[in-house]
């Protein structure tokens, strides 16, 4: 207890928040520019989303069950699995993604606050409304006619099912609306990381000197700037062919369904990168901290993901391998695709290298971390088999497409969400969680993970297409459903575990202190959580490690950089 | 403690599933497909899906033993290099990188992606351009939401949902190319033990071809989401041996029979709005909104392999095809008792 006494007196704010009514600490939160509210905000409402879409893909676990089960009817059904897939990327991982970059490349880098704080605010709300606006098409989507009913043609959205004839309602127009404000948001959020990364460093901090995460952060932020137009632009396509009578993708008219593919997937596949590059910057923070390590290789390891980041913005036909393109199109496809392989393999070696004579500490960000490592390899491996397109022309819109998607990002990305909540929790909040019910989140989800999606490649392999709403008997498909259904009942388990952790510990956890992992970048320095100006004074320093540099003044890290 | 509140669990599970399995009925689909084996694609009786099967030993095998070294050097660095009690607290010693070794495996995966793309590209051309040989069957495979449309152009012959192919054989192969049309969204033709998927795509020209060497039934369905009833877009290919095949023509040539005693089910047939979007040959109705129905009772399944091809289950079809595929284009017939009993018996004819 006495350590957060501590803290609250360093934010020299105990009598004025005491004072508040709870009101004003509303006010406080909607009208800040704060980078570290902002960022909690951006990761509190991920993770809300996160349940509900989680909800939604549990109702859909139940569904499949067993065959012919009739518990949701097909439209329902199909209304839920664009919900999920939609909510999963724009509203949970997303909004947690920038969330982190929020809170952290400022207080990495030694700075004040992101170089636009105002924009960041206005990035933040644009997704949050955007947000609702596409769950308020469950009320809305079928304007003054019906009962109302959301979305039902797939994340990707493929033409024509999106133009008026398939699509009637509103439903497609909330999808198109919500996610063109939620992709102004991110655009904003962009900018801001790279001028913030570019122009606010501290005194001593050249490019070369950035923690991992900062590059990644600037990395993911160009993605985000080069991607998210694309299909923006799809989107405006959509809505002129909607409202307008235009053609673009009208193929009763003479559209082509294919343009909205080439536009979805230019868009599409960038965005499995800046999703998963986040998890990468999370692992370059975290692996070190619990070996006891440096980063090995840390000029590899950011020229590698800039690497990912140039070559996955021309794989992105790899999706379309079934589209009927040429054998020469498909080749190129399938070569750039496969390239992919050599940066992330080189990333998950480097990683190895740093595990590679440290004294690894087993506390439960490092668990979700080392969990990942292993995920993320199969994940790449089954990548690899969808990349040599004539496997895929099997395998596309199966549940080997799910199972691989899947292990990226629940695998890879939802589990380095969980090691970067665990890893940060206590500088943001100022208390730690509970490491034995993390324990017992870590195995719960490790175990419902592996029940879930493991199985679902072998469905894949027997002939379950994707977006089903049900399937017969007799087909060799029961028992392979019925366990990734459970799995995904102990995953919903080890889900609420986690939230009871947060919960509980936010009211009753252990006090952090400043530095709780012995860590040795520059967010630990400073208080937990920070003061709202992060740094008293302006940080100097002269290495990656400004921290192992002040606790080994005999041995620092600028002699060898 | 642990063990009561699994009881409770176990307790609530079963009894959530009662109700679910009293809801289930497969419409004798269950039983159908259980006489054929699963859609596995590693199972391939056809050159496409062998050729491709070829690939994917080479590529799992190679992936495998990748996984094997990495994962089983993480476990060993895991285990090797883990904190262990009574350790000295202090810290190992820090490695910045080194040169060589990011070279080494930089290289190797790089020589790895090198040879798997080459082998990858010569299945690519062998699967997707070979020259259409004079012996072969030519099928129009028309997709629509939620069935399939099989026209054989050079046989007069139309029917849905089934597609009747020869028997290939090895030494002089009979291969049949499918020309793929969408007649709405976008769709995608798929039967795992034949060949890959090819996406069916309105306002888009698409080919496949395959050979089976092995008669039987394979079960496919549609692989690209389509909207509603997209998981109940199933297909069945029928593998025949060439006179068996030919038996089949013939007589989807012919018309059907005309049978005297079902008068009055045809009349309803025919002055009902089921004309719009159905074809029987012979008859006014020459609708093709809907499957063609000449030769109807030759079909194993109805509404694209929602349900076995029974008297009683059409009944039910023709009531209202909802009751079976929920998202169903066809509208309810709202038919008296008399006339759907008639309109049946008429259908049951159509052989």
């Amino acid at each position: 207890m006495a350590g957060s006494i501590d803290h609250e007196i360093a934010l020299g704010a105990v009598d004025e928040r005491q004072s508040l009514p709870i009101l004003g600490h509303i006010h406080e939160w909607v009208v800040t520019v704060d980078h570290k509210r902002l960022g909690i905000m951006y990761i509190a409402g991920g993770l809300f989303f996160f349940l509900v879409a989680g909800l939604q893909a549990a109702t859909i676990r139940l569904q499949l069950a067993v065959p012919d089960t009739g518990i949701v009817p097909p439209q329902v059904f199909n209304r839920l699995l664009t919900m999920h897939g939609t909510a999963m990327v724009f509203l949970v991982g997303m909004p947690i993604l920038t969330g982190f970059f929020n809170y952290l490349v400022p207080l990495m880098i030694g700075a004040r606050d992101l170089a636009f704080p105002r924009l960041n605010a206005f990035g933040f709300w644009l997704w949050f409304f955007g947000a609702l606006l596409l769950y308020f098409s469950y009320i809305g989507g079928d304007g003054l006619y019906g009962a109302g009913s959301a979305p039902d043609v797939g994340w990707f959205a493929y033409a024509p099912l999106t133009e008026l004839p398939f699509s009637r309602g509103n439903s497609t127009d909330y999808w198109i609306l919500s996610i063109l404000l939620t992709s102004v948001g991110s655009t904003a959020t962009a900018i801001n990381i790279i001028a913030t990364a570019f122009c606010l460093r501290c005194e001593g901090m050249t490019l070369n000197k950035m923690p991992v995460l900062v590059w990644l952060a600037i990395v993911v932020a160009f993605m985000m700037l080069v991607a998210l137009p694309p299909l923006s632009a799809a989107q405006a396509m959509l809505l002129l062919d909607r409202f307008l009578g235009a053609h673009f993708f009208d193929t009763q008219a003479g559209g082509s369904a294919i343009l909205w593919q080439h536009f979805f997937w230019i868009f599409g596949h960038p965005e499995v990168y800046i999703l998963v590059i986040p998890a990468f910057a999370f692992a370059s923070e975290i692996i070190p901290v619990f070996s006891r390590k440096v980063i090995f290789g840390y000029s590899v390891m950011v020229a590698a993901s800039c690497a990912i980041a140039f070559i996955s913005l021309s794989v992105w036909a790899h999706h379309m391998f079934a589209v009927g393109m040429t054998p020469a199109g498909n080749s190129f496809f399938a070569a750039s695709t496969m390239l992919v392989g050599v940066p992330t393999g080189i990333k998950i070696f480097n990683w190895l290298g740093t595990i590679w004579g440290g004294k690894l500490r087993f506390k439960v960000p490092m668990l979700f971390n080392l969990a990942f490592l292993f995920q993320f390899l199969v994940a790449g491996l089954t990548g690899i088999m969808l990349a040599v397109a004539p496997f895929d022309w099997q395998l596309t819109d199966t549940y080997f497409v799910v199972a691989h998607f899947h292990y990226v990002l629940i695998g890879a990305i939802v589990f380095m969400i969980f090691a970067a909540i665990y890893y940060w929790f206590p500088k943001a909040t100022g208390r730690m969680l509970s490491e034995t019910l993390g324990k017992w989140h870590f195995w719960l989800f490790l175990i419902g993970f592996h029940l879930t999606f493991d199985t679902m490649h072998f469905a894949g392999l027997r002939g379950m297409p994707r977006r089903i709403y049900t399937y017969q008997p007799g087909r060799g498909l029961e028992t392979l459903n019925l366990i990734e259904s459970i799995g995904a009942l102990v995953q919903g388990i080890a889900v609420l575990v986690f939230v009871i952790n947060v919960l509980c510990s936010l009211r009753a956890g252990k006090a952090a202190g400043n530095d709780p992992w012995d860590a040795w970048t520059l967010e630990w320095s400073t208080t937990s959580p920070p003061p709202e100006y992060n740094f008293a004074e302006p940080p100097v320093v002269r290495s990656r490690r400004p921290l192992w540099d002040l606790k080994h003044p005999e041995d620092p890290d600028w002699k060898y950089e | 403690m642990r063990r009561w509140w699994l009881t409770i669990a176990i307790a609530i599970a079963v009894a959530g599933c009662a109700p679910v399995a009293a809801l289930a009925n497969d419409w004798g689909m269950g039983d159908s497909n259980s006489r054929i084996p699963p859609s596995s694609v590693f199972d391939s009786v056809s050159t496409p899906a062998h050729e491709i099967n070829t690939l994917a030993f080479f590529v799992v095998s190679i992936t495998t033993v990748i996984f094997l070294i990495v994962a089983g050097l993480l476990t060993y660095s895991i285990v090797r290099f883990r904190a262990r009690p009574g350790d000295d607290g202090r810290e190992p010693p820090q490695v910045y990188g080194s040169n060589p070794i990011e070279f080494a495996w930089t290289t190797v995966p790089v020589i790895i992606v090198l040879v798997l793309i080459l082998i990858t590209a010569r299945t690519i051309y062998t699967v997707q351009a070979p020259a259409r040989p004079p012996g072969a069957l030519s099928v129009h495979v028309i997709a629509h939401q939620w069935w399939w449309e099989f026209r054989y152009p050079g046989l007069g012959i139309v029917t849905a949902n089934e597609l009747h192919v020869p028997l290939s054989d090895l030494q002089s192969p009979t291969p049949t190319f499918l020309d793929l049309e969408s007649a709405d969204v976008a769709h995608s033709f798929w039967v795992p033990r034949l060949a890959g998927k090819t996406d069916v795509i309105p306002n888009k020209k698409n080919s496949m071809w395959i050979d089976p060497h092995v008669a039987g039934t394979y079960l496919g369905q549609c692989g690209e989401y389509c909207g509603t009833e997209h998981a109940m877009m199933l297909l069945r290919v029928i593998v025949e041996p060439r006179a068996d095949f030919d038996r089949w023509v013939a007589a989807e040539q012919q018309p059907p029979a005309l049978d005297a005693s079902v008068g009055h089910g045809r009349r309803v047939f025919e002055s009902t709005a089921c004309v719009n979007c159905h074809t029987i040959r012979g008859t006014a109705a020459d609708g093709r909104f809907g499957p063609d129905l000449t030769h109807l009772m030759t079909r194993e399944t109805i509404g694209a392999g929602v349900a076995m091809n029974t008297r009683d289950h059409l009944k039910v079809w023709v009531s209202d095809p909802r009751v079976m595929k929920p998202g169903a284009l066809m509208p309810a017939m709202n038919l008296g008792d008399k006339d759907l009993d008639d309109l049946v018996a008429y259908l049951a004819t159509l052989r």
